[in-house]
């Protein structure tokens, strides 16, 4: 079992709580926490990546019926989300420029605004969602998405491929919209340790890397978007 | 702490390249310019999410070399996954 070394007066009054006792100094353990979430993101990137390529085979295999699927997204609303994403990825950075700095009260401001923001596009994704319920856009036996290939007018959309896109689509944006609500859970929790003062410049590790993990997914969110809802526009 | 910080204005100087780079994209989507409308989306969206790699996740600044391997490492098995299963569905017919 271990026990805790003895520590003289003056160690403990000059020691960070944060320090936990198997790290040697301050940056080894935050250096520690960070790689620990770029290797978890390393993994996500192969988790969307699997779904980034089925995406790609079949947009490869059925190119019109694909083409026409990304035509019926609504770009106000995706632009929309994009730029809200965007907006909370730099309230993040602010959020740890903050704890870097010891502003507390920014902290919580900018963590504050950051969840606003991911509510924001949870809110918007779930208007674009009740409309292609309406639309009956839906993959399943009600789905129906008529019309044509997009430029040859001759060319009928086939049902099946057209719900491979549809299908895509919404496991695509909605294990995003997942990865959004789990942030937006670790920033409420963040927020409530920010409030009671707990991050200070020489402790701020779980702020940075809720960051990163942040960042993490607003990149996604920058592939999805011109691949669901804008490379089929010119035509 | 030895910690870099970055200054307020190359966040917000980052915030509004990526939010030109958004307009952009929706803006360019609507030229024809057959294959190459992909290949412009995409590469905007490279340099965006490259912008936020740099500064906003700081791995300009890391002192931290193993980060650099994990990055590079992730790309490089997502290359793999791509390519190599790429190939075999775009030669199946030949």
């Amino acid at each position: 079992m271990h026990t805790s070394p003895p520590a003289t007066v003056e160690g403990v009054a000059h020691e960070n709580p944060a320090l936990l006792h198997h790290f040697a100094t301050e940056e080894q353990q935050k250096n520690a926490a960070n790689l620990g979430m770029w290797v978890f993101l390393a993994t996500e990137i192969m988790f969307f990546g699997g779904m980034f390529f089925a995406y790609l085979v079949y947009r490869y295999w059925y190119f019109g019926d694909f083409g026409a699927g990304s035509q019926s997204m609504n770009v106000t609303l995706g632009g929309t989300n994009t730029a809200v994403l965007i907006c909370s990825s730099l309230t993040v950075a602010l959020a740890v420029r903050a704890a870097q700095l010891g502003k507390q009260k920014m902290i919580v401001v900018c963590l504050i605004l950051t969840m606003l923001l991911g509510l924001v596009f949870l809110g918007i994704k779930g208007v674009e969602y009740h409309d292609k319920f309406v639309e009956h856009h839906v993959p399943g036996p009600s789905f129906y998405f008529p019309g044509h290939v997009p430029g040859h007018v001759n060319i009928p959309i086939n049902q099946q491929h057209a719900q491979i896109f549809f299908s895509l689509y919404f496991i695509m944006t909605g294990l995003h919209a997942l990865h959004m609500i789990i942030g937006v859970g670790l920033f409420a929790f963040i927020t409530l340790h920010a409030m009671r003062g707990r991050y200070h410049p020489n402790y701020y590790t779980p702020v940075e890397t809720a960051g990163l993990y942040w960042h993490f997914v607003d990149i996604i969110w920058i592939y999805l978007f011109p691949l669901l809802y804008l490379i089929d526009r010119s035509q | 702490m030895s910690e870099h910080v970055s200054s307020l204005k190359l966040y917000i100087g980052i915030w509004i390249t990526l939010l030109i780079g958004t307009v952009l994209t929706v803006v360019v989507a609507k030229i024809p310019l057959g294959p190459f409308n992909a290949v412009v989306a995409l590469s905007i969206a490279t340099i965006k999410a490259t912008l936020v790699v740099l500064f906003f996740m700081h791995v300009k600044y890391t002192h931290e070399k193993l980060t650099r391997v994990v990055i590079i490492s992730a790309l490089c098995w997502l290359a793999i996954l791509l390519a190599l299963s790429m190939a075999d569905y775009a030669t199946r017919l030949w």
